[in-house]
């Protein structure tokens, strides 16, 4: 049996060296270089564009929520509500206000809470879920237990994490912590379990320590999906942190909501929800970037 | 003596079925004899060389390195796999000296960064040493996974089609540069190459074993390639010898193809 190949019929095109179409005039003109310049105009026009559609959304949340504020009663509107705002960010570092400790000071004890849970979630996590993933055995023993533990809402431990450890703090810490580590210890695991066959190969065959495996193979496999874990895990405990404080806590930003809602009113609740909202895009994009720096460097592999 | 393969079976569970990808295998390799092993894919070329590195283990038959059984991988041999196998986040450099330390224990820190440098020169990598593997193309980090491979002086050699990601200079580069290393630097006496390559094989080798798919045996010949060396890639071509076992070659392999698609006819 033979296979017959079609002659080429596409040349590649010809163009004369004075960037005129080639003589014959069937052949369509090459297009013309975009300067550089207009090449910047063009990005700097792209970005305006981008920009003024997001902006747009915002406009649109903003027309919405007025219009749900004429037909709520008690619902404060948009610009009563940035007044508010911008009062409490301004006090934002009172200690002692009439409201109590100012909007800011809240937000550092939750910030403090949550980094406390989260290093905890990262410093058991991180090796828990490379050792799972190394071996079959340890994934046998602990993966049926991390799939029970994973969907229970974080703030069932609240009760049991109060009364052993008495105190509202370390326990909406602990809180923290179980809802933090299940994201690591998966995403640790599977980045474990991602290094490609033939790097296993090569510590066999070159008889690598476990020491060499682990620092010149494993992790470098398995950083990106640490790093994703670890980004998902900072969104769920941001987010568990304030239904956490709203249950006990003496302070934060879960707290404020809580207090306002039975005194200062909705306008400060309000205030509190765009204050979190801002500052959990801070922290995922903070991860965002990390991740890119770290993978920057090793997905070239 | 050395590499001595005898009664070699090997099967994977195919839908709950065996499947016996090696099938009665007998080979050896001399000392100073590179050996080519090609065959159509699925032929098991591949299984027979992780058998050989002691990566996977026969379900039947013996697989001997001068009268020892090979049980386990050993730097005894050394391999070379398809994908760039190097340790992403140091130099070229570091790793050699990581394998060759790792490898080597009883080896001076002295004795592996010399043996390092002497490998890097030899593939034309020493003034690129400090830089990283993403930093080089497919190709380099090739010559450094062989420079790895002969730095840790394997007694046998096995390489996985190490050239089939590059393109036709850089392969014909390298395959001079193997062979250089091979007879003038190494002390390194046998090679076992898993190649695709007709023309590949004949010139790097002296004995090609074409390996053949079910229901024949895995070993279907083996063809000798008396031709001396050094061989000039240019002229070899003209080799009455050449001409012969690059027309075995593809008679056996042309021959297996046919009795393929009738099977599934």
């Amino acid at each position: 049996m033979t296979i017959a190949i079609p002659p080429q019929t596409t040349e590649p095109p010809v163009v004369a060296p004075n960037g005129d179409a080639p003589p014959g005039g069937h052949r369509a003109a090459p297009r013309p270089l975009v300067p550089p310049e207009v090449q910047r105009v063009g990005r700097a026009r792209r970005v305006a564009a981008g920009v003024g559609y997001g902006v747009l959304g915002f406009v649109l949340l903003g027309l919405a929520w007025q219009f749900a504020s004429t037909r709520a009663e008690g619902l404060p509107g948009p610009m009563k509500t940035f007044d508010t705002l911008f009062d409490l960010l301004s006090n934002g570092f009172v200690a002692d206000g009439p409201d109590g400790q100012g909007i800011l000071l809240q937000l550092r004890d939750s910030l403090v809470r949550v980094f406390k849970g989260f290093a905890m979630a990262a410093a058991i996590g991180i090796p828990a879920g490379i050792a799972i993933g190394r071996s079959r055995r340890l994934h046998q023993v602990f993966n049926p237990v991390i799939q029970l533990m994973r969907p229970v809402s974080p703030l069932a431990w609240y009760p049991i994490a109060l009364t052993v450890l008495i105190q509202s703090d370390p326990a909406s810490v602990w809180v923290i912590f179980m809802a933090a580590v299940w994201p690591v210890i998966l995403n640790s695991a599977a980045g474990a379990m991602s290094v490609p066959s033939y790097q296993r190969d090569v510590a066999r065959v070159f008889q690598f320590s476990r020491r060499t495996q682990l620092s010149q193979i494993v992790l470098p496999h398995a950083m990106p999906s640490i790093i994703t874990g670890l980004r998902l895990s900072m969104g769920v405990a941001w987010m568990v942190i304030v239904a956490a404080e709203m249950l006990s806590a003496p302070s934060g930003i879960g707290f404020y909501v809580w207090q306002s809602y039975n005194g200062a009113g909705l306008r400060n609740v309000i205030s509190a929800v765009i204050i979190i909202g801002a500052v959990g895009v801070a922290l995922d994009f903070a991860f965002q970037a990390l991740g890119r720096r770290i993978t920057h460097e090793e997905s070239h592999a | 003596m050395s590499l001595e393969v005898r009664g070699l079976w090997k099967g994977f569970l195919h839908g709950g079925e065996p499947q016996w990808v090696l099938r009665d295998v007998d080979l050896d390799a001399r000392p100073g004899e590179f050996v080519s092993l090609i065959g159509h894919s699925g032929c098991g070329k591949s299984t027979l060389l992780n058998i050989l590195g002691g990566l996977i283990a026969p379900d039947a038959g013996t697989v001997t390195l001068d009268g020892k059984p090979i049980e386990a991988p050993s730097p005894d041999r050394a391999m070379v796999f398809q994908s760039y196998s190097l340790l992403p986040r140091v130099s070229l450099v570091r790793n050699v000296q990581v394998a060759v330390s790792s490898a080597r224990r009883d080896w001076s820190k002295e004795k592996v960064d010399a043996t390092a440098e002497r490998y890097l020169t030899g593939v034309n990598l020493w003034e690129h040493r400090d830089k990283k593997p993403y930093q080089l193309s497919g190709g380099m980090q090739q010559r450094c996974a062989v420079a790895r491979a002969f730095a840790v002086e394997p007694r046998v050699l096995l390489l996985d089609e190490p050239f089939g990601a590059l393109d036709a200079l850089t392969r014909a580069r390298l395959q001079t540069q193997l062979i250089e290393l091979w007879s003038d630097e190494s002390e390194t006496e046998t090679v076992v190459m898993v190649t695709h390559g007709i023309d590949e094989a004949i010139l790097l080798s002296d004995r090609v074993v074409v390996m053949s798919n079910p229901p024949g045996p895995s070993v279907a010949e083996v063809i000798p390639v008396d031709i001396a060396r050094p061989r000039d890639r240019v002229s070899v071509v003209d080799e009455p010898a050449f001409r012969f076992a690059q027309q075995e070659l593809l008679d056996i392999l042309h021959r297996d193809d046919a009795r393929e698609l009738e099977a599934t006819a």
